[in-house]
């Protein structure tokens, strides 16, 4: 080894100055600390983490807005807040929680879990991947930026939040009925998120295909990172459907056409149509990675191998593509007609079928294992059985006459909240958990681990579970406040309490893992003694992931790992050898034109929300209408894309010692 | 890419480096498509479910179009495909200055087709006096077939890119020279587009051709410039760093455009010859 080292041109000592073979404008970003290499950065781990931080921020927001709604329906006749106020915070909750909170906590996991359980060093493209962290940011800005209004009289322009609901139903999208700028902004921001969400799952559509160890055939993926793949191409395939809705609102609104007009010839159930054609796919996209955590932590704890992993995977599969079928669902009161109806809830029925056989096999993983309650495990345990509630209450609603009956009423509220929270929401938690030493290289303490998770199990359930009986009693969702002779005070209050319990139960956990993060018991390489390869590296892992990419010999890699040392020593150091020999470790270079680009976004998509209105600067009025802003945004993103395609992949090595050492190397060879 | 650095031989249908031998950027563009497809799918489905039910006073479609001239144009979008198949053949077999002259031909008839529905937009609004707002025809037609044209204009700045891409010198710099070119090349088939191929159009239609030039004299001249330093930067300039090993860039960009193609075979049938049968 030492001898290939020496040998090689590429290692050691000054290099010749590399000639310039890319077009580079400046310089690139080579920062490995600071905020540089924050806004530069191309590495998975560091953009998961964004991803991450940004997430929990929006989830802590989202939570804050639902506790502020549930204030106002504590008691009868409440005053706490203004109806519009009201309508503001419960669009913003659900919007945020979908798109600002679960979708890209699950974009975190995808970035820091898919190429490691792939045995890859990085994504397949890794600028990309960055593009659409930042861009995704400014969806977020895009939709958040409203709530300005309520900070001060000069920012009153934006009219408020957006305040349409978050499936902002035709015709009330209508310029007649919100001629507030907070709807274009809604509309362009949801644009935005689709265009983060598309692109980036084209790059892990991309990576899981493609870019998988040696050895490692799809039916040895980890579960985790199958449901990845197939929420990625559902993302691909539903987001169109919602972009060009938006895209028909954006033209109805600004330039003129009647696609949801229904004075010019328009349909509002056209738009009912294309947004649930993307919004129920959409709910196995919050809902498949999910099952992809639990499908990792229960083996863990159980000290068992996953029961039945190809029907699972089989199982995932089917789930998006029944996932297709079955959007008007969602639309049983609209009067479809008797054969579409009954076709839509027959596809309903049969979609809870995959879905029940993943529970069995959970239960299966479970059954005769060792069960260790640790602090995931109960959260994923708890998964399990919320999730299973949801889901009874979702195959009710398959039938299309009970449907009628609960169709926009708190039982419809019950129903998502026990799949998005007590489905999702626990797994995520249970994930965060459970990948936290890995990433952060500590220990979150188990004994308050537990006391959050039963704060949030308790307060959950003493929230949601009275909303069944308040839907069915006729309570309607969306609903300011309500008279005190309905019969709802008692639940309402009882979930208003809860809800708080929740709230604390949630500020625990937080408050319990920032601790951790800097007190915490350093934590190994292997805490759980788990199965899957991110096991196998270093906590926190290192830029290159693996010293040696590797040999995958089963389907629980690194089990078969830990048991047979020997075997896989001798196999890391020819890979290693082998490696050194074309050059070393080859890693993506930073790049600013990722961050610049989504900038030139930001610029043209705020400026292209109020295309129409004269831009005014301290009371006079600069330009007659906002499209010199906007081609201005346009042309910064444009450049920035042009530039970034110039200057290429570029790239580095990293050398790898006999005594573990770090090494780096630029050259002139790729 | 560097896996072929090392063999020498560049297999242009299997690459090593990855699991399926599917080069990434080729899976990347192909999982695109796929969504695409759902793009067209819900703006074509909009315009079906409004054909359908069309409200009344909506404009009647075989009295604004004009099928010949669209048969036209569709066919040059169909022949431009054969240009685009023949670019990536030759640079598969690393010649440049051929892969040069497809890339140009492509977009040229990426532009006459641009033309053609420049000329058609401008004449259906101002001659048959059907817009966007008047009719929930008018709104579903310039939304589907506005959509489409995008993409095709958006496929002309990408071989545009790669056009002046093959210019890259082989000892380093010229980034400048490459923004020029790019420029040229903008101004040049903007002009063709827009007024150029349009104006060409109604010349045909009985328009006096000196009236073209008066009409248009400013960008016609502006275009006239860009196409003389066309010429002018397209000269050869040394060795260059592109070749063969690019093949996969330049196939990437004909999936896209080969992909618009077919779109549009769907939206002349299901938007077009529809209403003649």
């Amino acid at each position: 080894m030492a001898e290939a080292l020496a040998k090689n041109a590429y290692t050691g000592g000054a290099h010749a100055p590399a000639k310039k073979a890319t077009f580079d404008l400046f310089a690139r970003p080579t920062a490995k600390t600071g905020l540089v290499s924050w806004l530069t950065t191309v590495d998975h781990k560091k953009i998961g983490m964004l991803y991450g931080g940004f997430a929990i921020f929006f989830f802590l927001v989202g939570g804050l807005e639902a506790l502020l709604i549930r204030t106002q329906l504590m008691v009868p006749n409440n005053r706490f807040i203004s109806a519009q106020l009201y309508n503001e915070l419960f669009t913003m909750h659900g919007t945020t929680m979908i798109f600002l909170a679960v979708m890209p906590l699950n974009a975190a996991f995808f970035n820091l879990l898919v190429p490691i359980q792939v045995g890859a060093r990085d994504v397949a493209f890794p600028r990309l991947n960055a593009f659409s962290l930042w861009v995704w940011v400014v969806g977020a800005i895009l939709l958040n930026v409203g709530w300005l209004s309520h900070v001060s009289d000069s920012l009153k322009g934006f009219g408020g939040a957006p305040d349409v609901g978050w499936f902002g139903y035709a015709p009330l999208t209508s310029k007649v009925f919100t001629p507030d700028l907070s709807t274009d902004l809604w509309v362009l921001g949801l644009q935005v998120l689709g265009l983060s969400s598309i692109v980036a799952s084209l790059n892990f559509i991309v990576t899981i295909i493609n870019m998988r160890a040696p050895g490692l055939t799809m039916m040895r993926l980890p579960v985790f990172t199958w449901m990845a793949l197939v929420t990625s191409f559902l993302l691909v395939l539903a987001l169109p459907a919602i972009a060009i809705a938006l895209v028909e609102v954006m033209m109805d609104r600004n330039f003129g056409t009647s696609f949801f007009e229904v004075s010019g010839g328009g349909q509002p159930i056209l738009w009912q149509h294309l947004f649930w054609v993307f919004g129920h796919p959409e709910v196995y996209i919050l809902i498949l990675p999910p099952m992809g955590y639990v499908s990792e932590i229960l083996p863990t704890f159980a000290r068992k191998p996953l029961f039945g992993y190809p029907i699972i995977v089989f199982s995932g599969v089917a789930i998006g593509f029944i996932g297709f079928g079955v959007w008007s669902h969602h639309m049983f009161t609209t009067g479809l007609g008797n054969v579409a109806t009954a076709a839509f809830a027959l596809a309903t029925m049969a979609i809870a079928v995959p879905t029940g056989v993943k529970i069995f096999n959970w239960i299966g993983t479970l059954w005769g294992g060792q069960i260790m309650t640790r602090v995931p495990m109960m959260f994923a345990l708890g998964f399990i059985w919320m999730f299973m509630l949801g889901g009874f209450s979702g195959i009710m609603h398959s039938a299309a006459p009970a449907d009628a009956q609960q169709q926009d009423s708190y039982f419809v509220i019950a129903h998502f909240h026990y799949v998005l929270i007590g489905g999702a929401t626990f797994a995520l938690l249970a994930a965060i958990h459970f990948w936290f030493p890995k990433f952060f290289g500590r220990m979150v303490p188990e004994f308050w681990g537990k006391v959050s998770f039963w704060l949030i199990f308790v307060g959950f359930n003493c929230t949601f579970f009275p909303m069944h009986f308040l839907g069915l009693n006729g309570m309607p969702r969306r609903t300011w406040t309500y008279d005190s002779n309905m019969g709802w005070n008692e639940a309402n209050l009882f979930a208003t309490l809860g809800a708080y319990l929740l709230g604390i139960g949630i500020f625990t956990y937080f408050a319990v893992l920032v601790w951790s993060l800097f007190k915490g018991k350093v934590a190994g390489n292997d805490p759980w003694d788990a199965r899957t390869l991110e096991w196998s590296i270093p906590s926190p892992p290192p830029e290159h992931n693996f010293a040696a990419i590797p040999t995958v010999h089963a389907r629980d890699a690194w089990w078969y790992e830990k048991h047979h040392q020997e075997e896989i020593a001798k196999e890391k150091a020819e890979h290693i050898k082998a490696e050194e020999s074309h050059g070393g470790i080859h890693m993506p270079d930073q790049s600013w034109y990722p961050f610049i680009s989504a900038i030139g976004l930001m610029i043209g998509a705020y400026n292209f929300a109020q295309l129409h209105s004269p831009v005014v600067l301290f009371g006079n009025q600069v330009f007659a209408s906002h499209l010199p802003l906007a081609l201005t945004g346009g042309v910064i993103m444009v450049g920035a894309l042009y530039l970034w395609a110039l200057e290429g992949p570029g790239g580095y090595h990293i050398h790898i010692g006999p005594d573990g050492k770090v090494t780096e190397s630029r050259g002139d060879h790729h | 890419m560097s896996s072929h650095a090392a063999t020498g031989h560049i297999d242009h249908h299997h690459d090593h480096t990855t699991s399926t031998g599917i080069p990434n950027k080729k899976l990347l563009w192909w999982a695109f498509l796929a969504s695409d497809c759902m793009f067209f799918g819900a703006l074509i489905s909009t315009h079906m479910v409004y054909r359908l039910n069309p409200p009344p006073g909506n404009a009647v479609p075989t009295q604004v179009f004009n099928i010949e001239l669209t048969s036209f144009s569709t066919f040059i979008l169909l022949m431009s495909s054969l240009l685009m198949a023949l670019a990536v053949n030759a640079i598969q077999r690393g010649n440049v200055k051929s892969t040069r002259t497809m890339l140009l031909g492509t977009m040229f008839f990426g532009c006459i087709f641009l033309g053609g529905q420049v000329y058609e937009f401008e004449h259906f609004v101002h001659a048959k006096n059907m817009t966007l707002s008047n009719s929930i025809f008018g709104s579903t037609f310039y939304t589907l077939t506005g959509t489409h044209g995008t993409h095709v204009a958006i496929g002309v700045l990408l071989l545009g890119m790669m056009y002046v891409r093959t210019f890259k010198p082989a000892n380093g710099g010229g980034l400048f020279m490459n923004f020029a070119h790019l420029l040229a090349i903008c101004v040049t088939f903007g002009v063709a587009f827009i007024w150029f191929v349009p104006g060409l159009i109604e010349v045909i239609y009985g328009l006096p051709i000196g009236d073209l030039f008066k009409r248009a004299a400013i960008p016609l001249a502006v275009g006239a410039a860009g196409l003389v330093s066309l010429f002018w930067l397209g000269r050869s300039r040394g060795a260059v760093e592109f070749g063969e090993k690019n093949a996969i860039d330049v196939e990437a960009i004909g999936l896209y455009w080969h992909f618009v193609d077919i779109v549009w075979i769907i939206i002349f049938t299901a938007v077009y010859l529809l209403e003649y049968l």
